[in-house]
């Protein structure tokens, strides 16, 4: 008995012009439009319920926050950019636009930490306020998303490339569906930002 | 045409391991979650008898098995509170949870929709077996929360704020309700997962033929069942983070400002809400519990069709009325809430869009209900029991309605009579239906019928006593008797005429258990001593039945078109069948004009 | 196939460049605003209007939305309905509960007394 050959891995299904793995992830990242959706409610009712809320600006550093938004966008340009070195059929690009992507994923993480050890050192906790505790809490979320996306950027720039030789448009592909996480990886940042940083106080 | 994948060892070689404990195969995983999530559901089951005692003979010592649970949970035999309220709140938890879902979608939606869509596995097998380890693991920590120092969660299923915090916190795992959380973290992605799949391969892998309207009623309900689970669990899994944070790391997601606890002030940052707490769980379980009621749903709907010999009334409306219902199940959850302070404005809008979702429901059991006319009906043991779910899940659903109406919920909520209404829809409700499709599907798993009179023996005792516990609880709600009383009332000065009935509803519930024995018996013997079957032995019209019995890895030797709609019972055409014309029997009209 | 594919390609690539200049000057912008005095509902206006044309861009086009088929587009907007559900309906129940009214949503009670220890209960 052979093997099972599941149909529209690779190729898309005539009907709704999508190949499997594309529909799946779009499905996953609906589910965590609604995590973070969640989230983001919690936020909005603790703070219209607060008394006082604090002005991010002046626990937060604002660079700091500004450098890792932009190291993300560049990030997500060089994640679509890897995508579309493959799709020009130049591994040796996509080689180097997926090392970037890491390469930005990792410094991204690097300052997160950075400014979580500043905190603490602050005596700043998750349970001094309410506001602490969302910010580590949607940041450390966020950054649990950053770390599966390096694995699985890793894997595809490590030792998965090599489906590449054997088979270059399920490798395509797979390299698309990573590029859509990760693109929301950077778009949950995108709100993240301004509501922890830059939104004033009560 | 994408390359096979060489390197894959044909499936026959694998090694045991691989081919039954880390399968892929869904209808390995389908059958791995059934066993599991069964022997949970007996747990669940034994929870609750445990409770019934306390409950029919408040202070009075557990004969012989009382000894067993240490002085600190029974002492001198006599159930604690504390223990009371850890059986309350793990049985609610691991027959939602642990039982109905996994067996409702993880063991019947498995094993069933690739087969009736033409399929030949779910369209990513790795992430299924994922899925369901996952759960297996969730079971695990859930399971073992019992035997840390202080027990297990204790805060009912709901584990509302601030009792689910304050009770037992501390950054230590070892904690009930923190292992609770944890548990609920490992099932709530194990769904998730499993739903993304479910999805995926109803929409992707339909065989040629096969557009949506002549899907079977089942897998439009696992679609629909899926979708909600996608969607509605991660605001609970949000909900168990931000709880867990509160209890571990002394967050206040849910804590208020100025709480005290036994007469000394909680120390917490406050700030938080405690009703945050349960939009965030209602926004889930309210989906939840309609993922408990669609895949039964879709299982009656196939033992009716396939047992009356006509097609389902009403099939586009029950098509549109499931597709309706899982919208609107998204905007009623503050039902739950009537009582929490919440005013008149929002109260009428949860209360008409509950009133609203009635309508579907009613709907699909109508037209369930009115395919059972002029049907030549046969009494098999899956239609008893199918039969018996419509009156059971109409009384529950009745019941629901003075529940979803904020000011008869005044009275109502929070007391037995909720017990009552959500146990009719789920256990002679959903279980029921489970049962119909164990005996309904079981030839085609096993290659042998399960003995009808034992069956039979089943259903009847089953029926008697699962109403014998839930119908007293309408009586003892509206006279006011409270739930999660581990006194199940007695030291309160009112109500204390319907109390007499805790004795009929416990010796009901054991009653029901002992009934479930030839159903265990039935259920092994069976599976060597069973009256072998052909491959068709119900003479169903639906592709599941035109594998071989049973099937083989990759299910179809070749692929399967389909020619016509589900239901084709008693109408003409078919060539070698008189009453029915299958889905995948070629349209001889057509080959002949051609 | 592959020449058509690529010219496509590049074509799309310079698309890329531009939205990831549009998204840097969109942070920068939002920087700026943030420290312009615009008062709290304002500002939070800003911001998240700022947000959501950055995270459209990068939706609309690094993730393909806006050329995506209309399944995708239906999974999406259910989503998002319903998460414009979750919020809008906590809030509302929030603003709309019995009692003392806290926060930014003072609600008018005419009948209801709020609660305090010393109060006494009005018969």
């Amino acid at each position: 008995m052979s093997a099972i050959e599941i149909p529209y891995n690779v190729e898309e299904r005539p009907d709704t012009g999508l190949y499997n793995a594309k529909l799946g992830v779009w499905l996953f990242l609906a589910s965590e439009v609604m995590l973070f959706g969640a989230l983001f409610s919690a936020y909005v009712l603790l703070r219209v319920g607060a008394e006082n809320w604090e002005h991010g600006a002046e626990i937060l550093s604002i660079p700091l926050g500004t450098v890792n938004t932009l190291i993300l966008i560049l990030s997500s340009v060089t994640m679509v950019m890897s995508w579309a070195s493959l799709k020009m059929h130049n591994f040796a690009r996509y080689k180097l636009f997926m090392g970037m992507t890491l390469l930005c994923a990792l410094v991204f993480l690097v300052i997160k930490g950075f400014e979580y050890s500043a905190k603490f050192h602050h005596h700043l906790f998750p349970s001094t306020s309410t506001y602490m505790a969302i910010y580590f809490t949607l940041t450390g979320l966020h950054g649990l998303h950053v770390i599966g996306g390096i694995i699985v950027n890793g894997y595809l720039w490590g030792p998965g490339a090599g489906m590449w030789q054997t088979e270059p448009q399920r490798f395509t592909n797979r390299i698309e569906v990573a590029g859509l996480y990760w693109h929301f990886v950077d778009l949950v940042w995108i709100f993240l930002f301004p509501t922890l940083y830059l939104l004033p106080g009560k | 045409m994408t390359e096979a994948r060489h390197h894959e060892a044909h499936h026959d070689d694998l090694p045991f391991w691989r081919r039954y404990i880390f399968s892929t195969d869904h209808k390995v995983i389908g059958i791995q979650y059934g066993l599991t999530s069964l022997c949970f559901l007996f747990f669940g089951f034994c929870l609750v008898m445990m409770m019934r005692w306390q409950l029919a003979y408040p202070g009075q010592p557990m004969p012989w098995i009382g000894k067993w649970f240490g002085e600190s949970r029974m002492p001198g035999g006599v159930m604690a509170p504390e223990f009371y309220n850890q059986l309350g709140a793990m049985h609610g938890t691991i027959m939602v949870f642990l039982g109905i879902v996994p067996l409702a979608v993880g063991a019947f939606g498995n094993y069933l929709v690739p087969l009736q869509i033409g399929a030949q596995d779910m369209a990513f097998p790795k992430l299924n077996m994922m899925s369901y380890w996952v759960y297996f693991c969730g079971g695990v920590i859930m399971l073992a929360s019992f035997f840390v120092p202080a027990g297990s969660a204790q805060s009912g299923w709901t584990s509302y704020a601030p009792l689910s915090v304050i009770t037992e916190p501390g950054n230590t795992l070892l904690r009930g309700q923190t292992m609770w959380l944890i548990g609920m973290v490992f099932l709530i992605t194990s769904s998730l997962l499993g739903s993304v799949n479910f999805i995926t391969t109803i929409i992707q892998l339909r065989a040629k033929g096969l557009t949506f309207m002549r899907l079977p009623f089942f897998v439009w309900a696992q679609l629909v069942t899926a979708f909600l689970l996608l969607l509605a669990f991660p605001p609970l899994e949000a909900a168990g983070v931000l709880q867990l944070m509160d209890r571990v790391a002394g967050t206040s997601f849910f804590l208020p400002s100025g709480l005290v606890v036994s007469g000394k002030p909680w120390v917490a940052s406050g700030g938080g809400s405690a009703l945050l707490w349960q939009h965030l769980f209602w926004f889930l379980a309210h989906p939840e519990v309609y993922v408990l009621i669609l895949p039964a749903m879709g299982i009656v709907a196939e033992v009716i069709a396939n047992n009356t010999r006509k097609p389902l009334w009403g099939y586009n409306s029950m098509v549109w009325a499931v597709l309706i219902l899982g919208f609107l199940s998204f905007i009623v959850w503050a039902h739950h809430m009537f009582l929490t302070g919440m005013g008149t404005a929002i109260s009428s809008f949860f209360q008409t869009t509950t009133m609203l979702i009635s309508i579907p429901s009613i709907v699909i059991l109508t037209a369930l209900i009115l395919s059972l006319w002029g049907g030549s009906i046969r009494f098999t043991v899956p239609m008893l029991f199918a039969l018996a779910f419509l009156p059971m899940f109409g009384i529950g659903g009745l019941t629901g309605l003075p529940l979803g109406l904020a000011t008869s919920d005044i009275q109502l909520h929070d007391t037995y009579y909720v017990i009552g209404h959500f146990h009719y829809v789920v256990a002679p409700g959903t279980i029921f239906a489970m049962f119909a499709g164990i005996y309904h599907w079981y030839p085609k798993v096993t290659g042998r019928k399960l003995n009808a009179t034992l069956g039979r023996i089943h259903f009847w005792g089953s029926l008697l006593f699962i109403n014998g516990i839930f119908m007293p609880m309408f009586i003892q709600g509206m006279a006011g008797v409270s739930r999660r009383l581990y006194d199940g009332g007695a030291s309160y000065l009112h109500a204390q005429h319907v109390l007499g009935l805790n004795r009929m509803m416990s010796v009901s519930a054991w009653c029901l258990a002992l009934f479930q024995i030839p159903f265990v018996i039935n259920f092994f013997w069976s599976l060597w001593k069973g009256r072998k079957t052909e491959e068709n032995p119900w003479d169903a019209t639906t592709l599941e039945w035109a594998t071989p019995t049973p099937p083989p890895h990759g299910n179809f030797a070749t692929i399967p078109t389909v020619h016509r709609g589900p239901y084709e019972y008693s109408l003409p055409g078919s060539e070698t069948h008189k009453d029915f014309y299958p889905q995948w029997e070629p349209d001889h009209v057509a080959k002949a004009r051609a | 196939m592959s020449e058509r594919h690529s010219h496509d390609i590049s074509k799309h690539v310079k698309i890329y460049r531009a939205v990831g200049a549009a998204l840097i000057v969109g942070t920068i912008v939002t920087v700026v605003a943030a420290n312009v005095h615009l008062g709290i509902a304002v500002g939070i206006i800003v911001a998240l209007v700022i947000a959501t044309v950055k995270g459209s861009l990068v939706a609309g086009y690094f993730m393909h939305l806006f050329s995506e088929r209309k399944l995708i587009y239906g999974v999406l907007g259910l989503t998002v309905a319903f998460v414009i559900a979750l919020v809008g309906l906590i809030m509302f129940s929030y603003r709309d509960q019995q009692g003392h009214a806290r926060g930014a949503f003072p609600v008018p009670q005419q009948h209801v007394v709020p609660h305090h220890a010393e109060a006494e209960h009005v018969p």
